[in-house]
């Protein structure tokens, strides 16, 4: 180890890697060295002077946050001199500080006020007018207030950085230096709040959360965002059973310090009015608000009738719902109603990956290793616009590694711009042919991991993997998935072909298409999802029931509507496009309402099947573990909000390949299906809907 | 947006001097030689140097917003600056601020009602040796008296 240096802090003797900043090391050996402008991953700064330390030898203080470590370094990070000289740097900092603190949306978990309250600084010796400038709105979401920074730059760089978008600056110099948007007196942007999260004082603010509570009246609960397939993090404010905030709280999730417009404001479908909060049944044509019981009992005569005739029933599940309820579906509908009709809209060929890759292990990438690849090649995918995460995490390589990243979309993406090589495919066939002419190239990295969108699908994706193969290299694949649990939900066997863990049905039901075709189905069971969005069924008799957050399409035809819970209002596992999985919380509850999982519990007492189990998300998960293949995952880092990988099922998954069901919906940064819809603030940003390969 | 064919020289000039792809330093004299010609930076302005040294115009306002020298509004035909620190303040900068503002009936970045003449207290101009020393756009007065910038104001109104 001839890369460590010794140095002493506060007495202590340290060892670490040559070129380690200070504050860096300190932190590693327990010292916390304060600071402002220094962030973790983003570019050094040296603004805001909280980090200065008294180093031996050196007549001034040093800044830690830009001091690298070196041999025999004498250090004091808490000296009376070090001290006196932040409580006076904060002294600088309070002089036009509004110190609005009892009305201000950081009060309590503001850093500015925890230096302060370390240091002191009480006590002011300016008398001269603050220098004031006016709150301003730049979008329906971000709103800041200039006396309140202090220049810390953090939201600059991380908008300009970790988003790749760049949309703030700074005008202006010295006090009367501004935080400035990129369209004048608003912002053209991913509307993402990174800005907000990041900040450390209450400067800048969110359009849903401000002046709404305070801090300390919520409720924190860290679950996993419903929309797209990523998996992040979000943590949930909430205060008498309804969330007023997301946010990225503790940056303890995959998503590390990433948050998008969806995770942060796009809870509030959740809250909407039209949220069904009652049963509806169909009675003299028209939908009509009934009990429980009556909706029950409805179904607990009708659907027993159905299947003694011998009726073709029809379920269809949910990219949204938990593996608890995916997998207690299927149980319903095979065990249960003797069905082998049950799929749900498909969005990757997750099962042809694993396929494909039979034979291989340790041929799945997660969201870590998109982090540290060597290489990365994006294929058919917007992924700024449809997988955000996944594309900050290839920016924040490509920034701290120099990961070599690959485009081959249909258009110009974000991601082109630090792409080593950019591609354009205008169609499915050129796009295997354009990324085979990148053999040579991706030949020279140790490691690299393709991620695809769904125009791989397949016999393609047994192509890609055999061109994989033959780079003699390691390679990763991610498949990509359009909602939350896609991907749970075919592990789950909600699909006609296959059971659980990708075992092949015994007798492949019918697919969705086909169910909708069907003239003679004869009950249709639809789990939050919205496949007659727009067509109607070919069977004019069938009994429909619909369980749903909103009277969708579907809902609208539906003889039973079942009012079901938010993936904010559930708890249970969900497993995200990388095949993680991780545990969810339950954040609220809304009235009415129930889960999907208790809805299906009531429903097979209603109709008197048995042998199901106890619709208990526990125990369910317990079963998941032990018989689904690749879920038995580690409970302990589950419980402890970790995202193990499911391992991959390395063997052939023998059922006949359906490229033509899969499909992505093509949402964008602000459209989420169904979800998208009910939510206000996705859909008051200017930016809203969005568009793809930059068209 | 186009300039002059001698301003779009000294462009092209000016972009010779920078290695491919690091024409971002050039924003500060582009800037410079395109404020000469258009009076100061407007919004158009400051898109077209974005454009042409491959940066975002977010980060050419942040330069034009960072530095005095470069103004958003526009000013008189002559910029008159007077410089009040230390050492012009003690050989009498500061009498001179006052008797331009009298004279001239306007403040600091302010301009003249025929756009003729702006003026402007500047910080430290570099001419400390020669002070009081004031600028009239890039040229310098040394040892200034209150008569010699009588003549100076009363040659730039005859101008």
């Amino acid at each position: 180890m001839a890369d460590l240096v010794t140095l002493t802090v506060n007495g202590q003797p340290l060892r670490a890697a040559k070129g380690t900043l200070l504050i860096d090391a300190a932190k590693q050996a327990g010292i916390n060295i304060p600071a402002f402008c220094y962030y973790e991953g983003l570019s050094l700064q040296a603004a805001c002077r909280m980090c200065l330390v008294e180093v031996e030898k050196t007549p001034k203080l040093q800044a830690a946050c830009t001091l690298p470590v070196a041999e025999g370094m004498v250090v004091r990070t808490e000296s009376e001199q070090v001290v006196k000289a932040r409580k006076t740097t904060l002294e600088f900092l309070l002089a036009n500080h509004p110190l609005d603190c009892p009305v201000c949306d950081k009060g309590g978990e503001c850093e500015l006020q925890d230096m302060v309250f370390r240091y002191g600084a009480g006590e002011s010796r300016y008398t001269e007018v603050k220098h004031h400038v006016d709150e301003q709105q730049w979008s329906p979401v971000v709103y800041y207030d200039g006396p309140r920074c202090i220049l810390c730059y953090r939201c600059v760089r991380v908008c300009d950085e970790g988003m790749g978008v760049g949309a703030l600056g700074v005008t202006n110099r010295g006090a009367s230096s501004l935080i400035v948007p990129n369209k004048g007196d608003h912002l053209d942007c991913d509307e993402c709040g990174a800005c907000i999260d990041i900040c450390p004082v209450g400067a800048l603010t969110s359009g849903t959360y401000r002046y709404q509570t305070r801090p300390w009246e919520m409720e924190h609960v860290g679950t996993v965002c419903t929309h797209c397939g990523d998996g992040c993090k979000t943590t949930l404010g909430v205060r008498n059973g309804e969330i007023v905030r997301g946010n990225n709280r503790d940056r303890s999730g995959i998503n590390g310090d990433f948050l998008c417009v969806k995770g942060r404001y796009g809870f509030d479908f959740s809250s909407h009015p039209e949220r069904l909060q009652s049963p509806l049944m169909r009675i003299n044509g028209q939908l009509q608000e009934v009990s429980w019981s009556a909706a029950l009992v409805a179904i607990g005569q009708k659907m027993p009738a159905i299947k003694a005739a011998g009726g073709k029933i029809g379920v269809v599940g949910s990219s949204l719902s938990t593996n608890e309820e995916n997998y207690y579906l299927q149980k319903f509908a095979r065990q249960g109603l003797g069905t082998a009709h049950i799929d749900h809209q498909r969005s990757g060929d997750v099962a042809g990956l694993i396929d494909a890759l039979a034979g291989r292990t340790n041929a799945l990438a997660t969201t870590d290793e998109l982090y540290t690849a060597k290489a990365v090649v994006v294929i058919g995918a917007d992924l700024s616009q449809q997988h955000p995460f996944l594309a900050y995490q290839i920016r924040a390589n490509c920034r701290h590694h120099q990961a070599a990243v690959y485009t081959i979309t249909s258009g110009p993406v974000r991601e082109t711009s630090i792409a080593k090589k950019a591609v354009l495919a205008p169609s499915e066939s050129a796009t295997l042919s354009q990324l085979r002419s990148l053999a040579e190239d991706l030949k020279q990295h140790a490691e690299v991991v393709i991620v695809f969108g769904d125009i791989i699908k397949g016999s393609l994706v047994r192509e890609l993997v055999e061109f994989g193969n033959s780079l003699g290299v390691k390679v990763k694949y991610v498949c990509l998935v359009d909602y939350v649990n896609s991907r749970g939900a075919v592990d789950m066997g909600v699909d006609p072909r296959l059971l659980p863990g990708f075992k092949p049905a015994p007798t492949a039901g019918m697919t969705l298409p086909e169910m909708i075709a069907s003239p003679d189905l004869a009950a249709f069971w639809v789990v939050g999802s919205n496949p007659l969005e727009k067509q109607g069924l070919a069977s004019s008799n069938a009994f429909i029931v619909v369980q749903d957050m909103f009277l969708t399409e579907t809902a609208k035809r539906a003889d039973i509507v079942l009012p079901s819970a938010s993936l904010y209002e559930k708890n249970g596992t969900v497993t995200n496009g990388t095949g993680q999985v991780q545990r969810l919380k339950k954040a609220a509850s809304v009235m009415g309402a129930k889960t999907d999982l208790d809805i299906l519990g009531l429903a097979a007492r209603a109709i008197k099947l048995d042998g199901l189990g106890a619709a208990n998300a526990e125990k369910i998960f317990d079963e998941i573990r032990s018989s689904v293949r690749g879920y038995n995952v580690p409970l302990p880092v589950i419980a402890t909000g970790g995202a193990p990988l499911t391992a991959p099922l390395n063997g052939r998954v023998d059922v006949q390949p359906q490229p033509e069901l899969i499909r992505s919906a093509q949402d964008t940064l602000f459209t989420s299906g169904t979800l998208g819809r009910y939510s206000k603030m996705l859909n008051s940003v200017m930016e809203a809907p969005g568009k793809l390969y930059g068209k | 947006m186009k300039f002059s064919l001698s301003t779009e020289a000294r462009l092209a000039q000016l972009a010779q001097n920078y290695p491919p792809g690091r024409l971002k330093g050039a924003v500060i004299p582009m800037l410079m030689y395109c404020q000469d010609e258009v009076g100061y930076i407007t919004p158009e302005l400051a898109q077209e140097v974005a454009t042409r040294c491959g940066v975002s115009t977010l980060e050419v306002e942040e330069v034009v917003g960072f530095y005095t020298m470069l103004r958003k509004q526009r000013m008189g035909k002559t910029h008159l600056q007077i410089c009040t620190n230390i050492s012009c303040l003690l050989t009498g900068g500061e009498e001179l601020y006052e008797h331009a503002c009298k004279k001239l009936g306007i403040g600091h970045n302010q301009v003249t009602e025929d756009y003729q003449i702006s003026l402007e207290e500047v910080e430290c101009i570099g001419a400390c040796s020669w002070a009081p020393a004031i600028q009239t756009n890039y040229d310098f007065h040394h040892h200034v008296t209150i008569e010699k910038l009588d003549q100076i104001i009363d040659s730039l109104r005859t101008k």
